[in-house]
């Protein structure tokens, strides 16, 4: 136990002691990229509820999202215009998937479901190089970056910005779901199909009104995403990493996903930070994976997801 | 007309469970064994050999392990490619360490090592199941690549990071390096393909294969009526785990000559769950169907554009290909949810009454 103290717990209170303000950058740092994985998760986690669909394509959708935007943008449109653009194909593209795959996938088991979620991956990559190439390409949608001092910390205004956007867009969802008749019927949806349809509520619309808003989020993930680090195949990776916090929140939960996100940005930089030297570096790739795995030893529904409750 | 059961009875009952009970199935199993030992190496060229039959079929291999976890025994997995680099770098350590142990016992040994870290990351499986379980495999997926990736260890302390297949004989014939011939190698890759396809086929008919199919229908209803799971699931993880162990040493020595772990990433993991979902989940003649699909259409789709006298520049046709290999993937789910696997039993339907149908 002491061992384990001295390896888990010691290192980082000795060096938040030592140098809070090193601390404070790691861990906001760490926030920052836990708001992005929150907007991917949160993709996940919109569609699971609402139709059952494990969506592996969300990572897909954010490259996708972001190419075109880039593409638009490179084309000599404003920024403004081509959001409102990709937005729309955004939408055509949750109408499509709807028409073409989940219409024709009812009833089938959750695999079926799941693998036809990665052949959608792999052609919305394909469509999306196709159309736009595969080079890296700089996104720049006019918002300053530059570093900021608070509180002796050195913060970009970027990520502030961002993680603004993205608390926005969090809050706005959550009422269009608390709030608006849409949001209501979702709900109902997600809590039960059956008796969804049996009031009323017309399963194929909300499909594609879930898929719309998975690819609106995808956007804004996309864009903040891109703008740190430009926009290129590895965009549609964070998927791999969005899916621990999936785990840690919950598959259904969407106060889960941002918890999660956060508790993982966090977790894997920090991680990064004391223990990274010690075993050879990266140790990013998995450490949230093995995190989650812990976590699932302890909790297997996740932080906020529903009780699972097994009959024969 | 050919293909009649009529008239065959069964007098004992080693009859009744032989595995192909239908005498025009034996034949027909019989002369494709004898076809792809003898005429294969003789007709094909090193191409098609080195190319395309040699990780067809270790693929195969690891398809039908991934099966055996997630099509019988219903434990979703998407670590394939971690286990298949575990027995890939524990045969290199193996036989690099040991020079003199035969290449074969090599082999199995690095399929057990796989077998053992396939327990370890099974044990989630008692917890939780479904996507969770999948997400978690993810974790042995990225730990393990990343360990053979950090530890020098793994790979020999070679400043390039990669291990390489050094040449072993077995009876006087060399089996793998640089000198083993391709019909060599391809003979050797596939005895390890029809042996494992015989096993995995009798250890599913067998109590123990009866075990998971029950686990993987209803896990509580299968604890209920007596079905331990602790050992089953755990005994399917092992087992699987062997598969792809087995499969990854082959795919290094055999196919690859020399890795590195990309080689053994997240998309291989997919590549082989795709086999097993288009071939069939739960069947093992669909990982041999699925295998031989799923790494025959991309090369098909790399030559297509040459056949029919289109010339585009390489990295249109390769986005091209990836976006057709996604939508036939779909289009496939769409229309065939079961798999290569039942298309051939309706086939198999169909000609029994051939040519007078009712």
């Amino acid at each position: 136990m002491e061992f384990l103290e001295s390896v888990t717990i010691t290192p980082f209170v000795q060096i938040a002691a030592d140098f809070p303000v090193f601390f404070g950058e790691v861990v906001f740092n760490g926030l920052l990229t836990g708001v992005l994985y929150s907007l991917v998760a949160l993709g996940f986690v919109l569609i699971f509820k609402a139709s059952g669909v494990f969506n592996f394509a969300q990572g897909a959708m954010v490259l996708f999202a972001a190419l075109t935007l880039v593409g638009l943008i490179e084309l000599g449109l404003p920024v403004w215009l081509g959001f409102i653009i990709t937005v729309g194909a955004m939408v055509a593209l949750a109408y499509l998937v709807e028409l073409l795959v989940l219409r024709h996938l009812i009833n089938q088991p959750d695999i079926i479901l799941f693998m036809s979620t990665i052949g959608l991956t792999f052609f919305l990559e394909g469509f999306g190089e196709t159309l736009w190439g595969s080079n890296v390409k700089k996104l720049d949608i006019g918002v300053p970056d530059v570093p900021l001092d608070i509180a002796g910390m050195l913060v970009n205004s970027f990520d502030l910005i961002a993680a603004l956007a993205c608390a926005l867009l969090v809050a706005g969802l959550a009422f269009f779901f608390q709030y608006t008749p849409t949001g209501r019927a979702l709900r109902a949806v997600a809590d039960d199909h059956q008796a969804a349809l049996a009031v009323g509520i017309p399963l194929k619309k909300i499909w594609i009104i879930v898929w719309s808003v998975a690819g609106i989020v995808a956007l804004v993930a996309g864009i903040v995403w891109g703008a740190k680090s430009g926009v290129q195949f590895s965009l549609s990776l964070i998927a791999l990493k969005a899916l621990p916090v999936l785990i840690l929140g919950g598959f259904t939960s969407v106060p889960g996903a941002i918890v999660g996100g956060l508790i993982i940005g966090v977790g894997e930089k920090i991680a990064e930070v004391y223990w990274g030297p010690a075993v050879g570096g990266a140790i990013e790739n998995w450490f949230a994976y093995v995190l989650a795995l812990a976590f699932l030893f302890v909790r297997p529904q996740g932080l906020f997801g529903e009780r699972i409750i097994e009959r024969v | 007309m050919l293909y009649r059961e009529t008239g065959q009875f069964k007098t004992s009952y080693a009859a009744d469970q032989a595995i192909f009970p239908i005498f025009q199935d034996r034949i027909f199993l019989f002369a494709l064994i004898a076809f792809a030992y003898l005429a294969v190496p003789l007709l094909a060229s090193e191409y098609m050999l080195q190319a395309v039959l040699i990780p067809m079929m270790i693929f195969s291999i690891a398809a039908l392990g991934l099966n055996i976890l997630t099509g019988y025994a219903g434990q979703l997995s998407l670590g394939t490619g971690a286990f298949m680099a575990m027995g890939a770098y524990s045969a290199y350590k193996l036989t690099t360490g040991f020079p003199e142990l035969n290449i074969i016992v090599v082999f199995v040994l690095s399929g057990v090592a796989a077998a053992l870290v396939g327990i370890v990351f099974g044990l989630p499986s008692l917890r939780i199941k479904g996507f969770y379980l999948a997400v978690a495999t993810l974790a042995a997926q990225f730990f393990l690549v990343w360990m053979f990736n950090r530890v020098p260890w793994w790979y020999n302390y070679h400043s390039s990071g990669t291990i390489t297949a050094p040449p072993r004989e077995f009876a006087g014939i060399m089996l793998t390096g640089p000198t083993a011939t391709a019909e060599t190698r391809y003979l050797l890759v596939l005895s390890f393909c029809i042996v494992g396809g015989l096993i995995a086929k009798n250890l599913v008919r067998s109590r123990i294969g009866r075990h998971w199919m029950a686990i993987r229908d209803m896990d509580i209803a299968a604890e209920i009526i007596g079905i331990r799971l602790l050992p089953n699931k755990l005994l399917a993880f092992a087992i699987s785990s062997f598969y792809c162990g087995v499969a990854g040493a082959l795919l290094l020595f055999s196919y690859l000559g020399s890795a590195e772990t990309e080689a053994f990433d997240i998309f291989v993991s997919f590549d082989v769950l795709f086999m097993i979902i288009i071939g069939g989940l739960g069947s093992i003649l669909g990982a041999y169907l699925g295998a031989a699909f799923i790494w025959l259409l991309p090369i098909f789709l790399t030559n297509a554009p040459q056949l029919v006298g289109l010339s585009m520049p390489v990295d249109l046709q390769k986005h091209l290909e990836v976006m057709i290999f996604g939508s036939l993937i779909i289009v496939f789910l769409i229309f065939e949810p079961a798999g290569l696997a039942r298309l051939w039993q309706i086939g198999k339907e169909k000609l029994r009454r051939w040519p007078f149908p009712y």
